[in-house]
């Protein structure tokens, strides 16, 4: 029994140091999802919580019946009463069976409605009109293009705050997952396709963002900042960047796009026209092996290829990147009725 | 010449690392040890005759058992490695690149060089005798799952100092493990050490349903087996659905790799997403693959440390059985984040926590049995009373990930990793030690010390709460896994100690373990299992001798209820009359077999070339491969008889009466 105290003490006490250490950096410290600074994060939070307290209403009578059962028909305690036979019951099974169906019921109705309120893909509701930003994963650093602004990022993206942000992603690279906690769930990036990404952030502030899916050695390295400005303060930093830095170009793309770990951020006054589109298609249309999502992409397919034959990826021709453009984006619908089927 | 030699041998070899040349010098003292012993002792003819070309099930079981617990050392270390490297911000212990093949290894390991052998160690050695039969139905076949299973292990963990390791991730994700991406060896050790023993695997999943179905003994109705070969059961008809989908994945793979075809290469018309869904397909039903033989090994522990049947018979078989087929309904949660659509994520979802509702009911059907019981809480029990609590706990952030919308903000993060450690250690790993600690007096002839026994219990399980809690914490303030390290600024520094103390507690208990092991091998007579029954248990095993004898039964057994054993035990308590036995006949028993270890060489041989795209060295291994079945189809003296005599003798040295 006096070992039994001591093991119990030693129980309590290591996940109580955990707290305390964890409680004594609470002020300063990014609690992620637990600290909402979007709508979207916000709701998928009150949905983890309202979920949680469902699955509590099965997960304490269990730990309760398992502990009290455990002490009550113990073998020493000669008392207790020893049924050896009983080993079915009607009215129990019924109610083991029925209250998890029930909470799961609840449950997946929840799901459901959330499911499709949240669905990353649908634009969301706001008075203001939505900015879109491009991104491209790529070894080992985030790519964000304006094409609205017409600048470009590296490791850094910026936007206004209550107003919603439309992010379109893709990977020159393998897949990686762009996700910014504090405002929403992510989504993957993979090449070939364009996936969308709906979020919008409530306050202003400077939110960390991750590469959440494994691409490679030094994918660690591919963290970012999001940060929410009130809209003057974006559009005073959309100038600054058109004023101040350089352009990217094809060449300086193709070099970025090699493997390798960019530590600062960089901005750019401005990119090749149709960069997004291009990158999609790249692995879209592939190499004329006739590989097509679905059986009305083959026209646009053959577009792109056309358009992707007449450019040389060093140079930019302005009408032949338009051809592409147009190609790219009837395949992007494509690509999106695919995600749907 | 000689620069030669050396040019390929800096390729060949793994170097640069000090970790990894002390690794190499005790691998090769290890060898060397081993060999010296057997050739010193002369015991050359001994292993050859009683263990490599062995065909009887439990010694079949105990090298599986053997293995596995040298996998969860070598997956335990890779896991110190890892969590010593996230003890603080900023550490620069274990490169990137090395920490990805650490991570990748260590996944690998535990689940098919763990978790799966020890699983089959178990089927092995329970499930022959607790239907009644004197070995499975083909006990040859048995040996090639073994040998093949071993041979895949060590080809796998060969990749440590020859070639590289794989460094892709547990599942190896196209692109990234295509040849584009990931050049070297290593993703190639990967697919063909999977390959080798998930041929075997499949061929235990097919041998233990027909031995299920065949030959359990007269009277056993499968209404009334054992709750443990249920779910055995549930868990085969799993892997026959689901490993040749793993077989055929990893094959597209290959083919890319070695022939330069494009099924999941980025350009050419692959396409990765496909690789991912087929993955899944095999990888979900996997880890209901493992668990379900836990669950029946929970079953039959609650009956007997309770002295009371098993609540809820028939619900506990319908909720296996449901599980298994539900579990292949499952696979698209793992990327709900890859823009299926809301319509596919709700069906998804909806499947997944379905799952929760079967298991959950077992959960009360385990209490229940405890309800009005005479409770003792040896060894086996006291694994379950760990594992309850850790399930369900672990069930409930399952169901919580299931929810699509939410599992946008879990997925990839440390939420992810400890709710499947939770459910993966808690549950598998809980398991199989109770399934161990409870049939080990039948596998050696004696128990497990208690006192060190309860040490590595609390040891085991505090470590696992100190390590995995936090996770889930660190995982919502958005930690990423597979993280090499992270910066000060993040604030995760505190919780990732944490973290890595309990896995150096869950480390202890490990040594502990092998130290009960060792203490109780040192004092076997003093734990001597005299009786054959030191649980007063209920179900055929433990009606014979223990260790139990090579042909199991003298006599085949009758079976008139379920848990007939204790029902009988009840009856002549009573004062009924003992059943009158059989007298004793010729035992027909199947003879030892050189082939599968020599076929397991041969596709060992044949693997290594593939890894290096040897053909000199890849071709005659599979001519090998095929030689050694058609020589095997022209054995025609596979069997023998065990005369009278000799069963007469064998049971009265063990204190029985024939």
């Amino acid at each position: 029994m006096k070992m039994k105290g001591w093991y119990r003490r030693l129980a309590a006490g290591l996940p109580l140091a955990a707290m305390v250490f964890l409680l004594s950096g609470c002020g300063d410290v990014n609690m992620g999802i637990l600290d909402p600074q979007g709508t979207v994060a916000r709701q998928q939070l009150n949905l983890i919580i309202i979920a949680s307290i469902l699955c509590l209403v099965i997960l304490v009578p269990v730990l309760v019946m398992t502990y009290v059962f455990a002490w009550k028909y113990r073998a020493k305690k000669e008392d207790a009463e020893y049924k050896p036979n009983w080993s079915h019951s009607g009215k129990i099974e019924t109610v083991m069976w029925g209250v998890p169906i029930v909470v799961i019921l609840i449950i997946a109705i929840l799901t459901s409605i959330y499911t499709h309120k949240l669905e990353p893909s649908k634009p969301l509701e706001s008075e203001a009109d939505a900015i879109t930003i491009e991104v491209t994963a790529l070894d080992w650093k985030w790519l964000f293009t304006y094409p609205d602004q017409g600048i470009a990022t590296v490791n850094y993206v910026q936007f206004p705050e209550d107003v919603p942000v439309h992010f379109k992603l893709t990977a020159d690279a393998p897949m990686n997952s762009f996700w910014i906690p504090q405002l929403g769930g992510q989504v993957y990036t993979m090449s070939g396709m364009a996936m969308h990404l709906n979020l919008m952030a409530d306050e202003p502030g400077e939110y960390p963002g991750k590469g959440a899916n494994f691409s490679g050695e030094h994918f660690g390295k591919m963290g970012f900042i999001a940060k929410a400005t009130s809209q003057e303060d974006f559009d005073k930093w959309v100038e600054d960047v058109k004023q101040s830095s350089p352009a990217l170009t094809q060449q300086g793309y193709d070099e970025l796009a090699e493997q390798g770990v960019l530590d600062t951020k960089v901005t750019y006054s401005s990119f090749p026209d149709g960069l997004f589109d291009r990158i999609v298609n790249k692995y879209a249309t592939g190499t004329g092996s006739g590989h097509q999502h679905g059986s009305s992409a083959a026209d646009s397919g053959e577009a792109a290829d056309e358009g992707m034959d007449g450019m040389d990826m060093t140079s930019m021709d302005m009408s032949s990147a338009e051809g592409v453009t147009d190609a790219a984006q009837a395949s992007d619908s494509n690509q999106q009725m695919h995600q749907h089927d | 010449m000689w620069d030669k030699i050396k040019d390929f041998s800096s390729d060949f070899f793994v170097t640069g690392d000090p970790m990894i040349y002390g690794a190499d010098v005790a691998i090769v003292l290890v060898s060397v040890a081993i060999l010296f012993v057997l050739t010193y002792f002369k015991k050359w003819g001994w292993l050859w005759r009683e263990w490599l070309t062995t065909v009887d099930h439990k010694k079949i079981g105990i090298m599986y058992i053997l293995a596995s617990l040298l996998m969860l050392f070598r997956g335990g270390m890779d896991a110190l490695l890892m969590r010593a490297q996230l003890a603080a911000p900023d550490l620069e212990f274990l490169k990137p690149e090395h920490y990805n093949e650490i991570f990748t290894t260590h996944g690998v390991i535990m689940i098919l060089f763990m978790a799966m052998p020890l699983m089959f160690g178990l089927f092995n050695i329970a499930v022959p005798l607790q239907i009644g039969a004197r070995d499975v139905a083909f006990p040859v076949l048995n040996s090639v799952s073994f040998w093949l299973f071993f041979a895949g292990a060590m080809l796998f963990n060969l990749s440590f100092v020859i070639g590289g390791s794989p460094n892709g991730g547990w599942l190896a994700y196209p692109p990234l493990t295509e040849k584009m991406f990931s050049p070297g060896v290593g993703q190639d050790f990967y697919i063909w050490g999977i390959q080798i023993s998930g041929i075997g695997s499949l061929a235990t999943g097919i041998n233990f349903i027909i031995t299920i179905l065949k030959m359990r003994a007269p009277g056993m109705k499968l209404m009334k087996m054992p709750m443990f070969s249920w779910s055995v059961l549930a868990s085969c008809l799993t892997i026959i659905l689901a490993f040749p989908i793993l077989t055929v994945t990893l094959a597209l793979l290959f083919i890319d790799r070695f022939a330069g075809a494009h099924f999941f290469t980025l350009d050419g018309g692959g396409n990765p997403m496909m690789y991912i869904n087929l993955i899944w397909m095999w990888g979900h039903p996997e880890v209901y693959i493992v668990i379900l033989p836990a669950f029946g090994i929970f079953s039959e522990v609650v009956a007997t440390f309770s002295k009371k049947r098993l609540f809820g018979y028939k619900s506990m078989v319908f909720a296996l059985m449901s599980i298994s087929i539900v579990s292949f309904f499952t696979w698209a949660h793992h990327f709900f984040t890859m823009g299926s659509g809301a319509d596919v994520n709700v069906f998804f979802a909806i499947s997944t926590m379905i799952i929760a509702i079967p298991t959950g009911v077992k959960v009360f059907n385990w209490i229940l049995t405890m309800y009005k019981g005479k409770i003792t809480f040896k060894q086996p029990m006291l694994w379950t009373m760990g594992f309850i609590p850790c399930f369900v706990v672990g069930g409930m952030t399952g169901v919580l990930l299931s929810i699509a919308p939410a599992d946008f903000q879990f997925h990839n993060s440390y939420f992810l990793i400890a709710h499947f450690h939770q459910v993966l250690i808690g549950g598998v790993v809980f398991g199989y030690f109770a399934g161990l600690y409870y049939w080990w007096p039948k596998m050696f002839g004696f128990s497990l010390d208690e006192k060190l026994g309860r040490w590595v219990f609390w040891l085991w399980n505090i470590g696992f709460y100190v390590c995995f809690m936090p996770q889930y914490l660190v995982g919502l303030m958005g930690m990423t896994r597979r993280y090499s390290t992270y910066g000060w600024d993040t604030g995760w520094f505190g919780l990732n100690l944490t973290s890595t103390i309990g896995a150096f507690l869950m480390g202890a208990g490990f040594l502990v373990q092998v130290w009960q092991i060792l203490y109780s091998i040192k004092n076997m007579q003093k734990l001597k299992d005299t009786t054959g029954d030191p649980w007063d248990g209920r179900t055929l095993e433990w009606t014979i001798q223990s260790p139990a004898p090579f042909y199991n039964f003298a006599t085949d057994p009758v079976v008139s209820e379920t848990d007939d054993f204790w029902e009988e035990k009840q009856r002549i308590a009573a004062g009924g009359k003992p059943r009158p036995k059989p007298a004793l006949a010729p035992i027909h028993m199947p003879k030892n077999s050189g082939m599968p270890v020599v076929m397991a060489g041969f596709f060992f041989f044949a693997g290594f070339g593939f890894v290096f795209d040897w053909m000199w060295m890849a071709i005659p291994g599979l001519i090998g491969v095929a030689a050694s079945m058609l020589v095997h189809s022209f054995r025609y003296d596979t069997d023998f008889y065990i005369p009278v005599d000799e069963v007469r003798r064998t049971e009265l040295a063990a204190g029985r009466e024939v």
